[in-house]
This record gives C-alpha cells, sequence and structure tokens, in this order.
C-alpha cells in the first residue's frame, strides 16, 4: 500500500512538471506580442512607446533567453509567485486568480454535486421501474445531446431576456459592493441562478444514464442472478447492484470535480460570469501569458487533485482494485 | 425425490421460441446422484436453472414437477423464493463469479441468510464444519472473492447453496472449469455430501460424460432438448442402446481421459436448430439406423428395469 501511494505520487509530480512545462512553453509559441498589446494600450508618443516596450520587456524578463526565463519561471513558482498580468497590470496573476476561483466554485461545486445526486436517484430509479425508464430515459437522452452552448443560450434568452425572472450577466450588479446583507446576497443569488441551472441540466443526463446503465449491467451480472436462486428479498440484490454501480459513478463525481477549478469555460462566457473560465478567455485575447499560464496551472493542480483523489477513493471502496494492486485488502 | 413430468421450457425470443427442454420426464430418487451428460447447446443448464431460478427469457411452457411429495411452483417466481436455498438449490455454470466482489464472504453470507430469516449464528457452526469438508480454511469467511482461486471460489459457492440441507442439489458444469486433478476432488466431494446426507438428491451436469463413472448413480442423456436415455451408471456404459449414446460413448479416447471438443467431432453433423428441431427424432440427421419411422416422435422403450431410451430402434429385453 506505501509502495503504491509513493509510486502514484512520484508519478503525479512528474505529470506536474511536465504539464506545466508545457503550460509554459504554449503561450510562448504562439504568434503575436503581449507587450505590444500593453503598450499600445497606453497608446502615446511612438518615442515613448519605444522606450516602454523595452522597460516592459525587460522588467517581465522577456528579453533573456527562453532557458533563463524557463529557469525564472520555476524559481518564482516555488516562491508563490505567477508573476504580474499583462492585461490587468500591474495586478499579480495570483490575486486576478484567486478573487476569480470562488465563483467559479461557486457555480461549479454546487452544480456537479446536485447534478450528482440527482441523476444517480433518477438512474436508479429508472433502472428499477420499465415504465418509469421509457419515459425518463428519452428526456436524460435529450438533455444529455443537447449542446450546452444551446441550452444556455436558451436559459439566458427564455429567463433573463423573455420573463425578465434573472439578469444574465455578471455575479452581481454593477452599483454593488460585495458585502454581507441580505440586499448582496439576494442579488448574488440571482445572478448565480441561472449559470448553475444550465450546468445542474446538462450533467444531468449524463449521471442519470450512466447510473442506469451501470444499475441494469449489476442487476444482470452472474451475482445478481445467483442471489435470485438463493431466494434473498429484492432489496438486498438491490442493494448490492447499487453499490456496485456507484463505483464508476463516484471515479466519475471525482474527475468532474477536477474540472471544478477550470470553470466551465461556456458557462463564464454566456453569463459572462467572472470565474476562471471566464479569465482564462480574456487572457487568451489579450496574449497575457502569465495570466493564461496562470489559470492553466490552476487547471492542472485541479485536474491532479482530482485524479488523485479518484485512485484513493477507489482503493478504499472496491477490494478488486486493492488486491490488483498486490496485497492486503481486508 | 423429485419427478418431473413433460416439463417443457422455452426461451422466448425475436425469432420465435427455443425449444431448449421439450417434454423431459425423469425422476431423481432420495440418496441418488443422476448425471445429466449430453453436447454443448442441448438443454442441460436450461433443465437445471429452470427447476430453480425460472424468469424470462426462459418460459415455462408445461408440465409438473414434484419435490417430495409436494408441488414445486417452479413457474411462480414469487411462490418459489420460498423453496429456493431451503429445499432445491444450484451451483450455478458460472459459480466462478457468482459472489459478490464488493463483500466478504462471511458478511455476504450472513447477509444472505438474514434476507432469508435465518439468524447467522445458528448456522455457524455448521458453515465452519462445511468449510472444512470442502477444505476451506475459515479465514476465507474474511476475505473478498478476489481473494480466492477458481476451485476455491466455486467450493465456497458449493457451501453456501448447500447451507440449509436442500433436498436437491443440482450442480452444473462444476468441473469444466476444473484442471484434471482438482476435477476428481470436487466430484467426489459433491457427492460426499449427498453421502452424508446433506443433500437428498442431486443432478450431476456435464458434458463430459466420463467424470460421471466414478460418482453417478445413474444417468441420463440428453440430445437438443429431448431424453435420449437414461439408466443406471452400469447399464449406459456397459450397454448403451439408444444411438446417441453408443456414438457418445465410442467417441471418447479412452475412459477417464478427459474430453471436451473432441467429443462433438467424434460424432459427425452438428445438433439440430432448437428454434424449428426437425420434427420426429431429433437425432435421426446425424443417426446411421435412420429409417422412415424415425420421421415420427420416437417412443418411450423400457429396455429393462430404470432402463429406458426413446428410440424405434431399440428393443426391451423380454
Ligand atoms: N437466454 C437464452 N435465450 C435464447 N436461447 C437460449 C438462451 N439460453 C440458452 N439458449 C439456447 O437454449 C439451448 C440450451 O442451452 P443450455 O444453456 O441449456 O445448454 P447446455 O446443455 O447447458 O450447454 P452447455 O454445455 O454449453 O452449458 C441452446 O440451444 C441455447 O442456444
Ligand atoms: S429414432 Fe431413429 S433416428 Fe432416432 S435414434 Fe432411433 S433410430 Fe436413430
Ligand atoms: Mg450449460
Amino acid at each position: 500500500m506505501k509502495k503504491y501511494l509513493r509510486t502514484k505520487i512520484l508519478v503525479y509530480v512528474l505529470t506536474f512538471i511536465f504539464a506545466v512545462t508545457i503550460d509554459w512553453l504554449i503561450p510562448r509559441l504562439m504568434p503575436g506580442n503581449p507587450i505590444l498589446v500593453l503598450v499600445s494600450r497606453f497608446s502615446g508618443l511612438p518615442e515613448s512607446a519605444r522606450v516602454m516596450y523595452s522597460y516592459l520587456t525587460k522588467a517581465f524578463g522577456l528579453d533573456q533567453p527562453l532557458w533563463k526565463q524557463y529557469f525564472n519561471f520555476w524559481i518564482a513558482f516555488l516562491k508563490g509567485d505567477l508573476g504580474i498580468s499583462i492585461y490587468l497590470y500591474p495586478k499579480p496573476v495570483l490575486d486576478v486568480l484567486k478573487s476569480a476561483l470562488p465563483y467559479s466554485l461557486g457555480i461549479l461545486l454546487p452544480s456537479i454535486l446536485a447534478s450528482w445526486f440527482a441523476g444517480n436517484s433518477i438512474g436508479a430509479l429508472a433502472a428499477r421501474r420499465r415504465r418509469l425508464d421509457s419515459i425518463l430515459l428519452p428526456i436524460m437522452y435529450f438533455i444529455n445531446g443537447a449542446p450546452y452552448l444551446w441550452l444556455g443560450i436558451i436559459l439566458a434568452y427564455y429567463f433573463g431576456v423573455v420573463l425578465r425572472w434573472f439578469p444574465i450577466a455578471g455575479a452581481y450588479s454593477f452599483g454593488l459592493r460585495p458585502h454581507l446583507s441580505w440586499l448582496f446576497v439576494g442579488n448574488f443569488l440571482k445572478h448565480w441562478i441561472l449559470p448553475f441551472l444550465s450546468l445542474f441540466i446538462v450533467q444531468l443526463g449524463g449521471w442519470a444514464i450512466g447510473m442506469r446503465n451501470m444499475v441494469i449491467y449489476e442487476l444482470e451480472s452472474n451475482y445478481s442472478r445467483f442471489l435470485e436462486t438463493l431466494g434473498v428479498k429484492n432489496s438486498l440484490i438491490r442493494k448490492y447492484a447499487f453499490r456496485n454501480a456507484i463505483l464508476p459513478q463516484i471515479t466519475g463525481l471525482a474527475l468532474q470535480l477536477g474540472t471544478v477549478i477550470a470553470g466551465q469555460v461556456t458557462t463564464e462566457v454566456v453569463f459572462s460570469y467572472p470565474g476562471i473560465g471566464y479569465i482564462l478567455t480574456q487572457a487568451i485575447l489579450n496574449q497575457d501569458y502569465f495570466l493564461i499560464q496562470g489559470c492553466f496551472i490552476f487547471i492542472i493542480i485541479g485536474v491532479l487533485i482530482a485524479n488523485f483523489t479518484v485512485d484513493l477513493v477507489y482503493v478504499a471502496l472496491d477490494p478488486r482494485i486493492r488486491y490488483s494492486y498486490g496485497g492486503e485488502i481486508s | 425425490m423429485l419427478e418431473v413430468r413433460n416439463l417443457k421450457l422455452y426461451y422466448r425470443t425475436l425469432r420465435g421460441y427455443v425449444r431448449a427442454v421439450d417434454d423431459v420426464t425423469f425422476q431423481v430418487r432420495d440418496g441418488e446422484l443422476l448425471g445429466l451428460a449430453g453436447e454443448s447447446g442441448c438443454g442441460k443448464s436450461t433443465l437445471g436453472n429452470g427447476l430453480v431460478l425460472l424468469k424470462p427469457p426462459m418460459n415455462f411452457v408445461g408440465g409438473e414437477v414434484q419435490l417430495d411429495g409436494e408441488k414445486l411452483p417452479i413457474e411462480d417466481y414469487e411462490r418459489m423464493r420460498d423453496y429456493r436455498f431451503k429445499k432445491v438449490s444450484i451451483i450455478p455454470q458460472y459459480a466462478m463469479d457468482a459472489l459478490n466482489p464488493t463483500r466478504k464472504i462471511g458478511r455476504y453470507i450472513e447477509e444472505i441468510l438474514e434476507s432469508r430469516g435465518i439468524n447467522f449464528e445458528s448456522v455457524r457452526e455448521t458453515l465452519i464444519e462445511r468449510l472444512r469438508l470442502v477444505n476451506l480454511p475459515e479465514r476465507v469467511l474474511r476475505m473478498y472473492p478476489i481473494e480466492l482461486s477458481g476451485g476455491m471460489k466455486q467450493r465456497m459457492v458449493m457451501v453456501i447453496s448447500t447451507l440449509l440441507n436442500p433436498s436437491l442439489l443440482i450442480a452444473d458444469e462444476v468441473t469444466s472449469a476444473l484442471d484434471v486433478s482438482t476435477q476428481k476432488a470436487v466430484c467426489l466431494m459433491i457427492r460426499n455430501f449427498k453421502e452424508l446426507g446433506i443433500v437428498k438428491s442431486i443432478i450431476f451436469i456435464t458434458h463430459d460424460i466420463s467424470v460421471l463413472y466414478q460418482i453417478a448413480d445413474r444417468i441420463m442423456i440428453m440430445y437438443a432438448g429431448k431424453i435420449a436415455e437414461v439408466g443406471k451408471t452400469a447399464q449406459i456404459i456397459q450397454n448403451p442402446l439408444h444411438p446417441y449414446t453408443k456414438m457418445l460413448l465410442t467417441s471418447l479416447p479412452e475412459v477417464g481421459v478427459r474430453y471436451t471438443e473432441r467429443m462433438l467431432s467424434g460424432i459427425p453433423g452438428q445438433p439440430p436448430q432448437l428454434l424449428e428441431p426437425p420434427k420426429g427424432c431429433r437425432f435421426k440427421e446425424r443417426c446411421p439406423l435412420r429409417d422412415k419411422v424415425c420421421d415420427k416422435d420416437p417412443p418411450l422403450v423400457e429396455i429393462e428395469e430404470d432402463h429406458v431410451a426413446y428410440c424405434w430402434k431399440v428393443k426391451p429385453n423380454a
């Protein structure tokens, strides 16, 4: 078990280094020059622009050879410094991301968890009731097949534009400052509900279908059949089937949670919700090396943590996996 | 004592009924081990499963089953529930993955018993004794199925299905997945269960007739959903009369030598489709003695006491 953990951790560390290196490299291979973008923003005399250009290039360390930039990057990274945003100059990248993170989490965590619970319940129910299944299954397939962008826009249009129940942009009204009051919380929730709902719905179908199929598969498996030959109550057979069917769903959940940090780019763009996904698109549009890098580092960390959790959870839940990793499983 | 009369079990498929067990009549007496042999696909498992767990796509089409003088309601899934495990049990053909992979075996048994309203403690001693009987250490109860070898899992299933001393045990192909050395041990264990009175009678299903020589009291040969011949083990081996049985036995390379697929190649031709079986004798296409009469259903011929065959060309020992 210990050996298993050690190898896993090593693999994850290597993966992290590799992924971050690529993440560092990619923006630098993109066409265009971010400093030019920045300079053009402060536009002015061509003369001062040139001075500014060379100053900023130096300040961001972009005049140095690549290997040195790479080296500096890791040193800074280990100090918790992800650089300065070019597009939101002079805000540090870490601060930008830190203030965006709660918005992403606030939408994604609840929507993933809620759709997971609801989807699994619906799926398990459908697996048991033939009649219900024939109604639910097509609905779930429809939901699952609906492109998210389309769904998001429909929701925004219908509830935001036609019914005018909910606002369709931002995390709270422009006039407000974040603070703790009923007014603000209410306003925040109003902005929150549509992006939440869109993500909830779009994920629901997948969970439900997955769970339904898994439960049916388990109910038809040999161990269920053997239980039947022993004349046990249906409740016991269902209990076993459910428990075994939920295992892959738990893996799926953990993997989904890994994307939490990444935010859901589409959601955040459709509803102009200021999470990491939104920041990422802005960063890309503005060729903000450091911000792009920072976003991806967050995403990488999120995905790796999620995968690691999956590994641990699975080992804890499934004796078969434990066994395949050698020895003691009791 | 099990009595089966005119039992018909068909599978409902999109293309029609598959007549896997078609008008089968036989009995298994108390203290008897009946060997059931025949080529793959002849309906052995269907017959065995049908007596315990009859559910779609398998359909009950007709017949009657009595166990210990009482009607066994095999066609009624719910009413049959009470009889399963307590009166009839099966070691299924899929015994290797019959256990729940995510439950420790002891806990699993406990939950099964609880579900049947039986207190675990009241059978704990029996359970431990039975484990000893099949050479399993007591600690398997604290293990997960994956920690057991295939043979161990099978013996575990054997212990579980016989835990409540059912009247009838059906053992479906318990030897086919094992290597030759363990085959014999398992066969003797099963027979031993009967000798010790744990179960009253056994139907031992196999497609390898040679396994039956040492353990069966009587042998029943099935062909394409029907019975071909039934008799005492000695009668079948020394004096097979149905052409199919004869060919089955002569196609054996040597007594005791394991064969599986070779048996099929030993008899030219293929068993008929059970979707639309031929009229009359189902063996006629492969039978050297085939005659015009064989287009009609072959009669039951009682050759001598306990020895019967379904064939036009078999004559009773007058
Ligand atoms: N679920 C099913 N649906 C339709 N036909 C089936 C089904 N199960 C079995 N059959 C058919 O019924 C016939 C008898 O099958 P069965 O499993 O009883 O044979 P068997 O004698 O046990 O063979 P084996 O030695 O391979 O186990 C076969 O022709 C098979 O194709
Ligand atoms: S009834 Fe006819 S075809 Fe069938 S086994 Fe006997 S002789 Fe052969
Ligand atoms: Mg079979």
